[in-house]
């Protein structure tokens, strides 16, 4: 093609495709816009998403499968045997409950919403919810605590632990009592001395 | 109080900027001076944290250098420390943010072939289904961002309202928009919920036209024909010297797809073809034959998509998730896969402990990145934007 | 209106004063108002509402957007070259708003009624190109300079296009007067030089392609000057994030961005003056006067510069030298063309 007509050309189409540029812009002037008005209207989550976590910590064993599964290990638990006596109830998967949960913190910060922890837990105890709105000021409040443990409480059974713990060991350190002397037997008839 | 100019210390040695005689391609002596530009770590159009040292003579660019890093987080060594192979997934996923499932999709495929593990077919035709349509949610932007670095504000508007379909696609179904930790060793963490279907085949429907008045508004238009045609040429034989992969590689003419050359799970079973730009407007290798590639491949996936969801056989995903993951020690394997930025490789070595003891990913964009200042040299500062925006890098799989 | 005024103040400086304010006064209301257009439009196109919020629909917006830029911080960069930087918004600006003195709002208002109204006009909106040079280089900012220089390169080239086609409706016209050429067009739509003039039908016929042609360049060269996409490079906001005013916050910011909007708005109505029949009304003698001429001049302005809207948002920017390309080889050339058809025309017809 020669070099005028090129030229020519080149503006025809420059043109042309300028006006159907404008035509769609155009049109969509006059279509309704996607855009929702959040916060005013919040747009549906679906039942899979995985947002923030929440623990039922009357369901937690204390297994630490959670804290172990997490990749960023934003998951902190910190338990407490509980000693024979004291029954800590049972789980709703009935499941009897072992150990008190002095700590068990997620920081969201760190959490990378993976959903890693929740497959792993026995009991189901945690698992995403639908909150996606819960910005904070402050970083430390993003650390959330889910036991519900007073330090009094921690104090407590810890010292009944130890305590627990030091009278296991004084009977196993303490020496064997002698078994009781037994009757002496009467061989010959073979009854049992009275 | 005067600051004393420093060469900076990257440019080779045997190019100095002094101010004084240059020659000029006419071979008459003139007295010019070059300036060294920085775009910076923070710029509107460097895709990123790129910082780019340019050498400059008025507009026309005389060198130009790369600096990366500025986003390294460590992967490959977070990799090494993890406690099992299962929980290095999350970190592969943010690797390249803007296509996570076929990063995924990477090393969940290193891992089954060092366990030789067969995953059933439902969970094949799925992981095509996911990955196609991340593919064409990755192009979107790409093609989104370029608009804007060439001033047309409007098409990366109508491209995300695109690929919002597609996040709500993935939400639906794995329950995260954007880094899904969706493929498993094995299989998958969810199966389709039962309105999947219906809403991705309504989802193909929809966006058919989408991409043709996307072509119309911006692809064809003139003005953008002039920005792109003939600008940062990359040539067949410089592009393969370059070890470039993807879009890149084949908007230069090279018809190379790793989906069909070096197959993997079920792509040989649907109809479609690799794009390979054949410049119909500008030469082979320049940016808008980058473009219209990626433009056609958005095409080609939604080809595989509809005949994927027809042909979707029944089963169970999670069958073939073993309990536990401990591949044999000193085994390895490289595997690579087809990214929407090009070849995505993962190389595995074990140690025979259920971690990992070496990663190592092979970034498309990284690569890809490599070929910049080769054909930048010649090119206006307006055209650097440009040839930059076409390579379509993500710093997060540059730097890892 | 001189006279008006003049019955009810005495003095001479305060009458010229009052008269120079009232553009200004119409470019603080206009400037407002095409705010608002231009987010509204630019997010319908883009399937997006705009501010909902500030006022109903976000019509206070723009005024929240001034106040902001009224109460930012003054900066100054440290190496920056003070009293460059200082004055250059205020050059700006003082071009663009020279330009109104020639504008016919009406048939009773023109700022200053001289017979070299066109030529004042090209002389004024030269003066721009010094304060965005001044601008770009004072800021000590190599990106800023390259959007100056830049924007210097495109401003001169582009006067040319728009010097022609002014002369284009001032040889058809026969004067320079803006308020004769409007007077010129008056009477009806079918007077309008766009549409050949108010000659008898074989001339106006003959006329015809040539003055559309001359419009359609003109309005393209008139985008040109004002900087907007395509031909936004001196701004680009992705190469150069701000172009020429990446340095500029505050007053001095908003000082350039109401230049920006008040040249649009004064190209536009240089191209309804000449081509589109100025403040006449389109109906002949129904709804026609000194008061709905302001009507019909404002109106027919603010459709040339949502025009303007609506191209921003569509176009991809073109380069610096394809931009040289299209002004020289492009549209001068046509226009030479036009001028000699046009004033063959008219001496043989």
């Amino acid at each position: 093609m020669s070099a005028v007509a090129t030229y020519f050309k080149n503006i025809f189409h420059a043109l042309y495709t300028v006006l159907v540029g404008m035509k769609i812009t155009g049109s969509r002037l006059f279509k309704r816009s996607v855009t929702i008005q959040y916060p005013y209207v919040k747009k549906a989550i679906p039942e899979r998403a995985r947002n923030r976590l929440y623990v039922n910590i009357d369901d937690c064993i204390g297994c630490n499968q959670c804290g172990m599964a997490c990749p960023v290990d934003c998951i902190t638990i910190d338990t407490i045997k509980s000693t024979p006596d004291v029954d800590l109830g049972m789980t709703s998967k009935n499941t009897k409950k072992r150990l008190y949960i002095a700590k068990f913190d997620i920081d969201f910060a760190k959490c990378c919403f993976c959903g890693l922890c929740t497959y792993p837990c026995p009991t189901e105890c945690i698992y995403m919810t639908d909150v996606y709105e819960y910005s904070e000021y402050e970083r430390r409040n993003l650390i959330y605590s889910f036991a519900t443990m007073t330090p009094e409480e921690i104090e407590m059974a810890e010292a009944k632990l130890k305590q627990y713990e030091a009278e296991q060991a004084a009977k196993k350190s303490a020496p064997p009592i002698p078994p009781k002397p037994s009757q002496p037997s009467n061989p010959s008839d073979g009854s049992t001395a009275s | 109080m005067k600051t004393v100019f420093q060469q900076s210390p990257t440019l080779p040695t045997d190019y100095t900027v002094a101010p004084g005689k240059i020659t000029t391609t006419t071979g008459k002596t003139i007295r010019t001076e070059e300036m060294i530009i920085n775009m910076g770590p923070q710029h509107p159009s460097t895709h990123g944290v790129l910082r780019l040292e340019i050498v400059v003579d008025g507009e026309i660019i005389l060198d130009c250098i790369p600096h990366i890093g500025y986003l390294h987080r460590c992967f490959e060594k977070q990799a090494e420390h993890m406690t099992n192979y299962q929980q290095v997934i999350p970190y592969a996923d943010r690797m390249d943010y803007c296509s996570a499932i076929t990063n995924e999709w990477g090393y969940v495929l290193a891992v089954e072939r060092m366990l030789k593990i067969e995953v059933p077919e439902r969970v094949e035709y799925i992981r095509v289904i996911m990955a196609e349509l991340q593919r064409i949610a990755s192009h979107l932007i790409a093609v989104g961002t370029y608009a804007i670095d060439s001033g047309a504000y409007t098409p990366f508007l109508y491209c995300f309202i695109d690929r919002e379909k597609i996040l709500d696609l993935f939400e639906m179904t794995c329950g995260a928009r954007l880094l899904y930790n969706y493929f498993w060793i094995g299989g998958l963490s969810h199966d389709l919920p039962p309105q999947f279907i219906e809403k991705a085949k309504e989802f193909c429907k929809y966006f058919r036209p989408r991409i043709k008045m996307v072509n119309d508004l911006f692809t064809y238009n003139e003005i953008f024909v002039k920005r792109t045609a003939n600008v940062g040429v990359l040539p067949k034989d410089v592009a393969i010297n370059y070890a470039v992969s993807g879009p890149q590689l084949r908007g230069s003419g090279v018809n190379w797809d790793l989906r069909r050359d070096d197959p993997y799970s079920v792509y040989h079973k649907f109809e479609w073809e690799p794009q390979v730009g054949k410049g119909e407007i500008g030469t082979v290798g320049d940016c808008w034959n980058r473009h219209i590639v990626r433009m056609r491949e958005m095409e080609q996936s939604v080809n595989i998509i509809e005949q994927a969801l027809a042909g979707l056989p029944s089963g169970d995903v999670q069958s073939a998730i073993p309990k536990r993951i401990r591949p044999e020690k000193d085994a390895e394997i490289y595997v690579r896969t087809e990214s929407p930025r090009g070849e995505l490789g993962y190389y595995i070595i074990s140690d025979g402990s259920t971690s990992p003891f070496r990663v190592k990913a092979r970034g498309p964009a990284f690569v890809n990145l490599s070929v910049l200042p080769e054909i930048v040299r010649g090119a206006m500062i307006a055209d650097l934007i440009l040839i930059a925006g076409s390579i379509d890098i993500v710093l997060g799989e540059v730097d890892r | 209106m001189v006279e008006f005024l003049q019955n009810i103040f005495t003095n001479d400086i305060v009458i010229t004063v009052l008269l120079s304010a009232i553009p200004l006064v119409f470019i603080i209301a206009y400037v407002l108002v095409v705010l608002y257009t231009e987010m509204k439009i630019s997010a319908h196109i883009q399937d997006r509402l705009a501010y909902m919020i500030t006022g109903w629909h976000g019509v206070l917006q723009p005024i929240a957007d001034m106040v902001k830029l009224l109460l930012k911080e003054d900066i100054i960069p440290e190496r920056a070259d003070r009293l460059l930087f200082r004055l250059a918004p205020y050059i700006t600006f003082a071009a663009t708003y020279a330009t109104y003195a020639v504008i016919p709002f009406s048939s009773i208002y023109i700022g200053a009624n001289i017979q070299l109204g066109a030529f004042f006009i090209l002389a004024s909106s030269s003066l721009v190109v010094i304060g965005i040079l001044m601008a770009g280089w004072s800021s000590n900012n190599k990106w800023s300079l390259i959007g100056g220089l830049r924007s210097a390169a495109q401003m001169i080239s582009y006067e040319i296009p728009t010097a022609l086609a002014i002369i284009i409706a001032v040889v058809i016209t026969g004067s320079m007067n803006l308020q004769d050429v409007t007077i010129f067009q008056d009477g009806g739509i079918q007077n309008w030089l766009i549409f050949g003039g108010p000659f008898p039908l074989t001339k106006k016929l003959l006329l015809l392609p040539f003055t559309i042609i001359t419009f359609i360049i003109l309005f393209i060269a008139s985008i040109a000057e004002v900087n907007r996409t395509p031909f936004d490079l001196p701004e680009a906001e992705s190469e150069l994030v701000q172009g020429f005013f990446t340095e500029y916050s505050g007053l001095r910011f908003a000082m350039f961005y109401l230049s920006e909007y008040a040249n649009l708005f004064v190209v536009s109505a240089v191209v309804v003056s000449l081509f589109l029949g100025g403040w006449s009304s389109p109906f002949g003698s129904f709804m026609s006067g000194p008061v709905w001429g302001i009507f019909w001049f404002v109106t027919k302005s603010y459709l040339l510069v949502m025009l303007q809207i609506w191209i921003r948002w569509t176009l991809p920017r073109i380069r610096v030298d394809q931009l040289m390309h299209v002004s020289w080889k492009v549209l001068t050339p046509w226009l030479f063309v036009c001028l000699l058809a046009v004033g063959g025309i008219l001496v043989m017809v």
